[in-house]
């Protein structure tokens, strides 16, 4: 394997700036291109990227950060979970501050609630069996890359007999966002694919990018995998010739992972789903197949999810479709900033407004 | 939230692996997502479970296809 480095290498990184400014010029007009996935949008903010990039290649942050399209009724769904009696609540970390009426799960744990943060379904399980006497909960959020460790893990529970393991499912899915951005969204010439969904998916269900015009190339997350998938995108779309490519070979195979999806398939079915700021899009979530209905924890604490509306003033949703940029939010970096933030948006280390706000890229696109 | 970490697997017991992060580190992690994974493979993990084969060859490729691109004739 190369070195862990070889993708950062600076040389490497000039000389595919200089083909990104050379195709710009050849397009000869500006250009927009959607990262999807919040994991590129932090990776693209922390390496200056976009210093590198022409003036008229615009890049826009998409719907792929699954904090940020939580609905809030869903974090108040799990505050509600975590102040049950005798449960355990596990999440990710970036679950924690999430604003929601009456505090966060962080302020929840403050009040006494058992609520712990993990990096992974299974460290829940573990808990699970050496606590028999809690029931743990895990607030499940993610895009195709997490499911299949949910998945994974609902099967050992269910193998071993695990009876106070369950999930409150907050799962979404990536192909019908990006067709919802296709459908409403500004305009877009090409979109930088998520590496690691697609890992799991494949090509496949992309097609409808091309589809529509648009050119598409899935990404790996060192800045030369980023710089290589921007340079094929314009290469596409100076050929006009739009297509799905695959920047991130060394991780992604045209076919995805097809044991992955089977395990999803096996315990999930899709379903209607709320994406913060969007609203809800047809079988854009996962619900728990009958068979496995007794791992919901939504069903077995009978947990309703309330509706909430997005707090006054906050233009997440408008973000999160590459409508508007984070600056141009009125409350971005002055009433809502990392440490006392109003949206999801800047909550998660992974939202748009958090990563520019941190990397200090200011202005109407991001130079 | 789609982090995942490159790493080499260095022993396999069951569907359970543990993988080499380098410098010392090493940790657990499933392998129900690549179940025919073998001992020397690199591996991506996320969320504690390998999802995807590291492709050596493949990332060679791409690094040689930047090495040799030639500026364009714009």
């Amino acid at each position: 394997m190369p070195e862990p480095g070889a993708f950062r290498d600076p040389e490497l990184a000039r000389k595919l700036a200089a083909r990104i400014r050379a195709l710009a010029e050849k397009l000869g007009r500006s250009v927009a291109l959607m990262e999807v996935c919040g994991t590129h949008t932090v990776a693209i903010a922390r390496s200056g990227l976009e210093g590198l990039m022409p003036g008229s290649l615009r890049l826009v942050s998409g719907p792929g950060c699954p904090v940020c399209v939580t609905p809030q009724g869903e974090i108040e769904r799990a505050m509600a979970a975590a102040r049950l009696a005798d449960v355990t609540l596990a999440t990710f970390g970036d679950m924690l501050r999430v604003p929601a009426r009456g505090g966060s799960l962080e302020s929840a744990r403050s009040a006494g609630a058992d609520v712990r943060m993990a990096y992974s379904p299974r460290e829940a399980l573990d808990v699970a069996r050496a606590e028999p006497n809690r029931q743990v909960v895990f607030v499940g959020v993610g895009f195709e890359t997490t499911i299949p460790a949910f998945a994974a893990t609902v099967l050992e529970a269910r193998e071993a007999g695990v009876g106070n393991f369950s999930v409150l499912p907050g799962f979404r899915l990536v192909p019908p966002a990006l067709q919802a951005v296709l459908a409403s969204g500004p305009a877009i010439d090409g979109f930088i694919l998520p590496g690691h969904v697609s890992a799991i998916l494949g090509t496949e269900p992309y097609a409808i990018i091309p589809d529509s015009g648009r050119a598409a190339v899935v990404a790996g997350f060192e800045p030369l995998d980023l710089m290589l998938a921007a340079e094929m995108l314009l290469a596409q779309l100076a050929e006009g010739l739009p297509r799905v490519e695959i920047g991130y070979r060394r991780a992604v195979r045209p076919e995805g992972n097809p044991e992955a999806r089977r395990l999803i398939e096996r315990v999930f079915e899709p379903a209607d789903a709320g994406w913060r700021g969007i609203g809800v899009l047809p079988k854009s979530g996962l619900a728990f197949r009958e068979e496995f209905r007794e791992f919901d924890a939504a069903r077995r604490f009978g947990l309703a999810t309330p509706e909430v509306a997005d707090p006054e003033g906050c233009r997440c949703g408008e973000v999160l479709t590459g409508r508007v940029a984070p600056k141009e939010c009125p409350l971005f970096g002055d009433v809502c900033t990392p440490e006392d933030p109003v949206g999801p948006c800047m909550v998660s280390s992974e939202g748009c407004c958090a990563a520019r706000y941190r990397y200090g890229v200011e202005g109407t696109s991001r130079r | 939230m789609c982090l995942a970490v490159p790493g080499k697997i260095s022993a396999i017991d069951g569907r359970s692996a543990t993988i080499d992060y380098g410098g010392g580190l090493t940790r657990p992690a499933a392998l129900d997502l690549i179940p025919d994974a073998r001992v020397g493979e690199y591996v991506l993990v996320h969320a504690g479970y390998a999802i995807s084969r590291l492709d050596d060859e493949e990332a060679e490729e791409t690094l040689k296809l930047i090495r040799e691109m030639g500026h364009p004739d714009a």
